[in-house]
């Protein structure tokens, strides 16, 4: 397992990619700066390299609850005219936004 | 009169009322402001409607809830109706909440007056306060040095004696650093203790509510109010919750106290001067009648690395939400959606966010997923079996909450890892999901530091009893008083 892992350090970071994939817009000096910022990071959490956990299962979290559901029934709720209100803009009783489809 | 016990208790005897309290308290922050900038938004207003209530209440002879007239701040990151919340972010800058989260209200519930919304790293992401889109906060022991972060604004203003509670969150570490760092009690409950509603999201799996308090009395009359079960937060447990007050204890004989072996070799070697302080605070726990027994946290030294994939990868996700489509703040600039995206983000978000967005949408990407971030859940799953190995032969662990005593504005800025240090001995915990609380522990060239008391999960009643004999005994804090002091004690 320990000759599995892909070096973090190692594999170069395509970061306009990345960002593009987050949907923030980065100006070259972010791009520059964040990448040589995370080539340290990178070569830090590298450390995780040393350990074999082949047999180990995974944390996600926790507590031990899964699926809590609650009974499908109609609840007061904050209403459209509060839930409209930091809307940065909005047409009747909808948020609007630039057009999505075409 | 400084702590919130005390102040409960004069409203009660009528020796003062809420709305004096509060008067004092609105004062003293406006007062330190120029200095310490530990709030981005007071609420007067809001503040003395709430007092004027629980004098009427008093005068009426009704029965006065636990904090009754007590004067809270909240970190910046909680909802209270009506009011705006910013999460210290550009992008929330005028998001103004339609409700309350649940622990403000049960706060609010308990006769807690809410003086104002303090200040924090943009997102809760940092160790310093000086992550904030609006203004870094100052340490009240040294106002050339941070607070710490990220709840760096509640620990500051409790820190100086403006009120006596705070309310602040800790992902990886930031209710404990802090509270270190401006000699106050700060708490992290178990994961899942208190409800998450109404608190804006950073990690998911790790966020947690909890008091930042002038005394231990104060911590564990505060959790006593904000924990339990809410239908509205599905990852909060429905374990009954303890009378923490009533668990405050004065001894620690028949208690058994880990010592983290493989952290005192780590600060021993890093800091020989905190190493002995915090030595000299384990003896103080054997002088009252604790035996210390040795534990080992071998995977704990891998917490930071694991942490800094599982945190930016929730958090990548968590902050997907601001998209200036529904709320929050919007840059259009005549674009299609998806430029609108790209540029809401870039305009609204600070570094240090777009660092943590950036790292967790590379971890969490298609070739990647099962090398980084599913290795750090399962290194995860490795440390928090080293704290159940160990809470079989202790009761608690004690041990540093911080690596270093606070430090300068602008030191670590520029080097994004040094900052992410800060948390070594914080993170372990907060993977595991345990609960752990920072209590003054003495000084270090006149700056205070704070000892970590660690206890199993929903063991917080152990914990706080502990870390009360602890301060009875030796009160560091009320030996001194910040150079920046709030009120007229």
């Amino acid at each position: 397992m320990r000759g599995q892992y892909m070096r973090m350090a190692e594999v170069p970071i395509d970061i306009d990619h990345v960002a593009k994939l987050a949907r923030i817009e980065l100006t070259e000096e972010e791009a520059a700066r964040f990448s040589s910022q995370f080539s340290r990071l990178f070569e830090f959490i590298d450390e995780l390299a040393q350990l074999d956990v082949s047999a180990i299962p995974a944390t996600a979290q926790v507590i031990p609850r899964i699926n809590v559901l609650r009974a499908d029934e109609v609840r007061p709720s904050i209403g459209t005219d509060a839930a409209l209100e930091n809307a940065p803009d909005r047409e009747g009783p909808y948020f609007k936004t630039p057009r999505i489809l075409e | 009169m400084r702590t919130g016990h005390e102040i409960r208790e004069a409203i009660a005897r009528k020796q003062t009322s809420a709305l004096e309290v509060v008067e004092q308290a609105l004062e003293s922050a406006g007062r330190l402001e120029t200095e310490l900038h530990a709030y981005i938004r007071l609420l007067p207003e809001r503040a003395r409607i709430k007092a004027r209530e629980i004098d009427a209440a008093v005068t009426r002879g009704d029965k006065l809830g636990p904090l009754a007239g007590v004067p809270i701040a909240v970190k910046d990151i909680f909802t209270v109706a009506g009011e705006i919340a910013t999460a210290g972010s550009k992008i929330l800058e005028n998001f103004r909440s339609p409700y309350s989260a649940t622990v403000v209200e049960k706060l609010e519930r308990a006769g807690a007056v809410i003086i104002g919304k303090t200040n924090m790293d943009e997102f809760a992401m940092g160790s310093s306060c000086e992550n904030s889109a609006f203004f870094p906060t100052r340490n009240p022991w040294d106002v050339t040095r941070v607070p710490g972060g990220s709840s760096g604004g509640s620990a500051a203003t409790v820190g100086a004696g403006t009120v006596p509670i705070g309310l602040g969150t800790d992902t990886g570490g930031s209710i404990r650093e802090p509270a270190s760092f401006c000699n106050i009690v700060g708490v992290k409950p178990t994961y899942g203790r208190v409800s998450r509603f109404g608190m804006i999201a950073f990690a998911s799996s790790l966020d947690q509510a909890g008091p930042m308090t002038a005394d231990v009395r104060d911590a564990a009359q505060t959790l006593e109010v904000i924990a339990g079960f809410d239908e509205f937060d599905s990852t909060s447990v429905d374990v009954p919750v303890s009378d923490y007050t009533a668990a405050l204890r004065d001894d620690l004989s028949g208690v058994r106290v880990g010592i983290v072996a493989e952290f005192e070799a780590e600060i021993g070697a890093s800091d020989p001067a905190l190493a002995a302080l915090y030595k000299a605070a384990y003896a103080d726990l054997e002088r009252l009648g604790a035996t210390l027994v040795e534990v080992h946290l071998p995977h704990a030294r891998y917490g930071l690395a694991t942490y800094y994939l599982i945190a930016p990868a929730e958090c990548s996700s968590n902050l997907a939400r601001y998209d200036g489509a529904r709320y929050g703040r919007r840059v259009q600039n005549g674009g299609d959606v998806f430029e609108m995206f790209e540029r809401t983000r870039a305009a609204g978000f600070g570094d240090e966010v777009k660092r943590r967005i950036i790292l967790g949408t590379y971890a969490l990407s298609a070739g990647y997923y099962d090398a980084y971030y599913v290795r750090a859940q399962k290194i995860r799953t490795l440390i928090k079996r080293d704290f159940d190995t160990s809470f079989a032969a202790c009761d608690v662990i004690a041990c540093p909450a911080v690596s270093c005593a606070p430090f300068e504005l602008g030191q670590k800025m520029q080097d994004p890892v040094s900052m992410y240090l800060m948390d070594y001995f914080t993170i372990p915990m907060s993977l595991a999901g345990i609960p752990a609380l920072s209590v003054p522990a003495g000084y270090v060239t006149g700056l205070p530091v704070g000892l970590q008391i660690v206890a199993p999960a929903f063991e917080e009643a152990r914990m706080l009893g502990i870390a009360h004999a602890y301060e009875a005994a030796t009160g560091h804090a009320r030996r001194r008083e910040p150079p920046l002091a709030g009120a007229a004690r």
